[in-house]
Parts: structure tokens; sequence; C-alpha cells
């Protein structure tokens, strides 16, 4: 038994929870991968902001393009919805209202994770203690994925929250590859080998994926493979294709009775990955279509279990 | 410097924890031990631990501010407060008598009014009650029982006796702190839980539980039972939640309810409608209901009035009960015991005048700068004037009010409320005012929490405790002193 506002916020809270380690660990990946890339090549911080899609808001907050700001942007801006520290204190909020059926600790961990990043943010805009602060982000969203994994029921919360956290996965992983297509299309120089190595490397470190990959892949670090493996292989838990079907196995566990949607299974767009295919701005056309196919199945779900009417 | 118990004097008041300067009470004896050998490096080392602990369970409430609301972490004194379980033991009795007779008058009142026909309540007062609701009469809650929880508010006065100083009855809040206060020394001072026999209290939740479930006019295994908030921007979320949680039972808005045609009560759920039996409703009788109540509120469920009046949902406390919430009605309980129990009120009331009696009008008006004047209906210390601290302005302002509508006020003698160690400034201890509400539920049975939530007044020489005007808290321990 479960109230249909209950399970939204649950949906939500795991789905923030998701958005603040990915955040961390996408600043924390740009700070390797900058300074890894040779100079020539002119893509900045400003990337970041162009991939959570906050460019517009950006520009009515700062003028210059700049590190600094683009950290603080994503990391601390209260006025950006998807900063680090806004999604943070939006976990914090759903936590709290549906805190009768979670874990009595996640609502502790949480306060500790929110104390800790409004206490130490000014470490993470500076460079120097950037990385260790965005390490304890990290951990603090790890720590209470642990606790959830260990300590709650297989009932209807654990599935919503597999639900939102699966969507918002799944979400990011397109995003990550969105990036590095964007800055190997953006870049002038020549010496593309080199550069796409550097480039697609850092993207799966993103996704915590490097090790994974070069165990499944056994090739080289290169586009097509990247993109392969990060959307569609069966067993690496951040790939678009693993979390689909978490989400397919999660919403046929929820009661579907009267329901609008019977079932609801979200595929990948069907293509070809071709060798090369990484740099033609078709794959970003397809990483968009499969942006929508997220979009869809979140509307689904809200439809049949979170409609307040 | 550590604490020097000899350098610490309650100016005169009656002292909780000390009774003479250097010499603790026997319920105090291990804890004033216990804090005078910790050094003052220590002593702030607890400070700030238990100041972490609030933060990190995220003990807080909320505060209604000009620029909006507050959410603030909850002041606590680390230093608790003793009663001995005799001395306990029998206060405990008294409580669990007045909440009885107090729900036999409420029971009346909506029946037969013998109490009135008998001539004990004057007829007038019930009829000029903000609380009294014509939409009850006639209605017959499970057991007769109106109000289920009650917290009611005790003071000791110089002579160390407890005395009432108000029963809440609507929608009484702080028993999460109370639990709370206790979690939190239980981590910062946990040598002493060893050493001394602290009575356990934590099986509140547990007493609701059944409290509530006595009540399902469903007889099921396991009845629904519903905790219904205003919401998070309600000062007392934090405690609708904990209790919730507590209970197992589902945290409910009123958005989350509708009610059926045939006037049964539904929750809307993930697998549909699910039918609810019992609701522990945090909201004031006016916004319960659109239908009957404020036609306005978005906060109530339309159609809970049919429901309850057709014995489908429990509703705890039922509406209605607070025509007893109210101090003039207060000043009568010791009547009321008699009357209905035949018995010798257990407990005293603080002496109070009625200003609708034009004696006792007279006498407050000419000694306003030496009594308490409080508003009958109102709670969380709003609307009151403290003679003693008030400006002749103030002073004036009352006795404008009392005259243009004296049903409405009472006054008390100022008291020489008790005083308990506190820290302050400096890791140093001083003397700060205290008062004590314990929470008493009636359902098919009477309980008592052991103690209660003990607010304290920060401010020096202040006598208001309420936290939302600074009041803070202490853990509150019965000890018994006869255990081996």
């Amino acid at each position: 038994m479960m109230l249909s506002r209950v399970a939204e916020r649950i949906y939500w809270a795991a789905r923030y929870l998701e958005r603040v380690e990915n955040t961390a660990r996408l600043v924390s990946v740009y700070d390797n991968l900058l300074f890894d890339l040779p100079r020539s090549v002119n893509i900045g911080w400003f990337n970041l902001v162009i991939i959570n899609s906050g460019t517009e808001l950006f520009f009515e907050r700062y003028k210059v393009q700049d590190e600094r700001n683009v950290v603080k942007f994503t990391l601390a801006d209260d006025t950006n919805p998807s900063s680090m520290l806004s999604s943070l204190t939006m976990l914090r909020e759903n936590i709290r209202t549906a805190r009768d059926v979670l874990p009595a600790e996640a609502w502790e961990l949480v306060n500790e994770l929110l104390l800790f990043a409004r206490n130490d943010i000014q470490q993470g805009i500076n460079r120097n203690g950037r990385h260790a602060f965005l390490n304890g982000i990290i951990e603090g969203c790890q720590g209470i994925n642990g606790l959830l994994l260990g300590t709650m029921s297989r009932d209807a919360a654990w599935h919503f929250m597999r639900l939102g956290c699966n969507l918002e996965r799944a979400d990011m992983t397109t995003r990550l590859l969105d990036a590095g297509a964007a800055v190997l299309q953006l870049s002038e120089d020549n010496d593309t080998t080199n550069l796409s190595q550097i480039v697609w490397g850092n993207v799966l470190r993103s996704g915590s994926a490097y090790m994974a990959y070069r165990r499944t892949m056994r090739t080289a670090v290169n586009g097509s493979d990247v993109a392969r493996f990060l959307l569609s292989d069966e067993h690496f838990p951040r790939s678009v294709g693993f979390c689909l079907d978490q989400i397919s196995s999660a919403t046929a566990r929820l009661p579907t009775a009267g329901k609008r949607y019977a079932s609801i299974k979200p595929q990948l767009p069907k293509h070809d990955i071709r060798d090369g295919f990484c740099l033609s701005p078709d794959f970003r056309d397809y990483l968009n279509d499969q942006q929508l196919v997220l979009a869809e199945a979140h509307n689904h779900i809200a439809s049949n279990w979170f409609a307040h009417d | 410097m550590s604490i020097d118990w000899k350098q610490y004097d309650s100016g005169g008041f009656f002292d909780e924890l000390i009774s003479s300067p250097g010499n603790a009470r026997a319920p105090a004896r291990k804890l004033a031990n216990y804090l005078a050998s910790l050094d003052e490096e220590e002593l702030e080392k607890r400070r700030l631990m238990a100041e972490a602990t609030i933060q990190e369970m995220g003990v807080s409430f909320t505060v209604y501010t000009e620029e909006g609301n507050i959410d603030r972490a909850w002041p606590f004194d680390l230093i608790p407060r003793t009663i001995s379980r005799k001395q306990w033991d029998k206060t405990a009795a008294g409580l669990k008598q007045r909440l009885r007779v107090l729900n036999m008058f409420i029971n009346d009142l909506y029946h037969d009014q013998n109490v009135i026909n008998d001539g004990i309540i004057p007829r007038h007062l019930i009829e000029n009650s903000v609380n009294f609701r014509p939409e009850c009469v006639g209605v017959s809650p499970p057991h007769g029982v109106w109000a289920h929880i009650c917290g009611t508010d005790l003071v000791r006065d110089g002579d160390g006796e407890f005395y009432v100083l108000e029963d809440n009855l609507r929608v009484p809040s702080g028993v999460s702190y109370m639990l709370e206060n206790r979690a939190i020394t239980k981590r910062v001072l946990p040598e002493l839980f060893e050493n001394d026999n602290i009575m356990p209290i934590d099986d509140y939740p547990a007493q609701l539980f059944d409290t509530l479930a006595a009540l399902s006019p469903r007889k099921v295994k396991q009845p629904e039972i519903v905790v219904l908030t205003p919401g998070i921007f309600n000062s007392a979320y934090f405690e609708h939640a904990f209790l919730a949680q507590q209970m197992g039972a589902e945290l409910v808005e009123g958005s989350d309810l509708v009610v059926s045609e045939d006037d049964l009560v539904f929750m809307r759920t993930i697998d549909g409608l699910t039918r609810v039996d019992v609701i522990y409703r945090r909201i004031d009788d006016l916004f319960l209901d659109p239908e009957v109540f404020d036609k306005g509120s978005v906060l109530g469920v339309p159609g809970l009035m049919r429901a309850w009046k057709a014995g489908n949902v429990a509703l705890a406390n039922a509406p209605g009960a607070g025509v007893a919430d109210d101090k003039v009605i207060y000043a009568y309980v010791p009547q009321l015991i008699k009357y209905y129990l035949d018995e010798e009120p257990l407990l005293r009331n603080v002496k109070t005048f009625l200003c609708e009696n034009d004696k006792d009008r007279a006498y407050v008006l000419e000694n306003l700068d030496k009594l308490v004047v409080k508003p009958a209906n109102e709670s969380g210390g709003y609307g009151m004037l403290v003679g003693p601290h008030s400006t002749k302005k103030d002073q004036a302002k009352f006795a404008e009010l009392i005259k243009s509508n004296p049903r409405n006020y009472i006054a008390q003698p100022t008291l020489a409320l008790s005083t308990a160690p506190t820290l302050v400034d400096n890791n140093k201890l001083e003397p700060r005012h205290l008062d004590l509400r314990p929470f008493i539920l009636q359902g098919k049975d009477v309980y008592v929490t052991t103690g209660g939530l003990t607010r304290v007044a920060m401010k020096k020489g202040s006598l208001v405790v309420n936290s939302s005007q600074g009041g803070g808290s202490k853990d509150t321990w019965i000890v018994d002193t006869e255990a081996k």
C-alpha cells in the first residue's frame, strides 16, 4: 500500500540523488580532461553548461564563461535548478516528505551530506580543494545508495526508487556521449586520433565505465565502441540499455490493474552504430531520439501511478 | 573550570535538581556528581556533540516569520531535568483522572447536558464557546471518548507541588521532541544510563497506535490508520512525519483522501482507492471539512464530517473536543471531577480569576501589573499579558480587551515557576524557568507518558517557554531512586 503522492516523491528523490552524484562526477572528469587536452584544442568549461542545458540561464547570471563561473553555476548556484546544491536540496525535500517509507538513516545521511556540501562548497569552487570535495559528495551519494540497497524492502517504494535512479542514469549517459561528440565536432584540430582517445576515455571515466569497458570490449578506446558499450552493454549498470531493462522490470512489479499503460518497456531507438558514426551529426540526432524515449517513459510512469485524480 | 554546584544559586525559586547550594535532590544526585566530574573542555565537547546530533537527526521545527518559514534546529539543553518516580506516579494518576473527567464532560455536552441542567456549568459559557460545535451534537464516538490525545501543561510553584496550567485537547504537539530529546541524551551522555535508573519512554508510539487502532469502525486485524497533516509548512510537520513513521501509519495530506457518496473515506494509492479506518488528524476542526466548516479550506477533505457522523471513520481527536480546551472551563475542572467521579482532584489547578464574574473582573483590572492574563482559546503563548513584565500601555490595552469581551479572558497569579540548571554562554550553568507537558492517551484504556516534554525559557528571568518564542527544551528523567 502506498500513496500516489509518496510514490512520486520517492521517484524524484531517487532522480535527484542520481543527479547529485552525476553532476559531481561530471565536474570531476572535466577537471581531469582539461589538463590532458592539447593547448590547441579550444573547448572550455562552458561545455559543462551546455551538457546540462543551462546556456540561457547561465547568461542571465554571468558574462564570462570562465572556469570559476561555470563551476560555481554547476555546483553551487541556487538560481540554477540543476546545480548540484539545488539537486541536493530537492533530494532532501523529497525525502523529508517521504520519510515515513524510507529507512530513518537515509534522512540522517542526506542531512549530513547537505551540511557537508553547504559548509565546504567553496572547496569545490577553488581548484585546489575540488577533488577532495567532489569525492566527498560522490562517496556521500554512494553511502546513501548503499544504505537503501542494504535495508529497503523490495516493495513498491523500492521499485519507484529504481525507476527514478535508472531514468536519471540513462539520461546522464546520453548526455555524456553527446558531450564527447560535441567536443570532437567543435575541435578544429587535425590530430583527431589522439584527441578522440582523450575525450572518449574521459567520457568513460565520468560514467565510472573505464575498467568495465576495457574488460568487456577488449579493444582500444574509440568512439564507436564507447558508444556501443555505453548504449547497449547488457551487464554494465550505467549503460542506457541496462537502465531501460531495469525500468521495464521495475514497472512490471507495480500494480497495473486499471492503469492506462499496462506495460512500460522503453527501447533503444534502432540504429546501426558504424565505425566513425560518432563524429557525424546523425549521432547527436540519435541521442536526441534517445532522450525522447526517456521523456515518454517518464510520462507513462507519472500517468499510471502519480496522477492525483 | 568545571561545574561547581556550590556556586549555583536558583535565587529562591524551587530548583528541580538542587535543593540548596551544593546539594542535589535525590533523583539528580548521580547526574550532578557526573556533571561535576567533567572538565570544561569535555562539557563543551558534549554540547557541540548534541548540536551536531540534532542537525544530523534533522530534528527541526518551523518558525513563521515575515520573510517566510524557517526550518530551525530544535533548541535543546544538554542538562536533563529529573523527577522522582514516586512523585511522578502520583502526578500520572492525577492526569488520568483529569482526562477521564474531561471526556465524560465533552460527551455529556454533546448529549444530555446534565452538567448544565444540574447547574455545575453556566449554560451561556457553552453557548458562547468558540470551540463548541453544534454539528457534533448527538454523535457517539467509540468508548464515549472525544479527546484521545491530550497534552497537559504542568508547572511547579515555589512549594514544589505540580499544578495544572492548561489542558491541550485540540491538536497538542511536542511528543516527538520528548522522544528525540531522549535519543539525543543517550548519544551524548551514554554513561549516565548505566548507573542511574532512568525510566524508558519509548513505548509512546506503540501506545498511540493501540489507542488509535481501538477506535477502528471496521473490526479488522489491521485497521488502516493515517496521520493527517496540513503539510510541510506546518510548524509541527516534523512531528507528524515522525509519528507516522514510528507507528507504521501513512502520513497523508487532505488531497490524498477522498470521501465517497456512501460516506466512506479512501486514500489515493498506487493501487487505486484504499479504505481508511482511523484518522489521527493534526488539522484544526475548522479546516477539516470544507462542506461543513471553513468553505475555503484546502487542507481538509470534503465530506469528512459525513463519514465521521455515519461512524465509518474515527477521528482523533474528535471534532468538537476543543470545547473543554478553554481556560474558563479549566477553572471548573476540580468541580467536574467531583461531579462526574465523586472524587477529590489528585492534581491542583492554578488559582484562576474568570473575568466574566464581576468580582473577579474588578480584582483583575485592579491588579493587571501582578497577574498573567490569558485569552480563553489561544495556544502557543500568543495574546498573553505577563503583568510584572508589562508596560502601562500594555496593561491599558488589556483592560480594554477584558472589558469588551470578559468571557474571553482569565487571569492567574504570576507563578514562581521552578528552575533547573541550564547551560548558557561560556558553558556556565544558570537557573532557567521551565514547565512540563506530559501526554495522556485515552481510547479503551488510559495511558500517561513517563515524564513528558520539558520546555525551558532560555532568556534569563523569562517565563515564556514556547519554542515559537525562543524557548528551549530538556530531556526529562523519571528516576527510580528506590530500585536496586
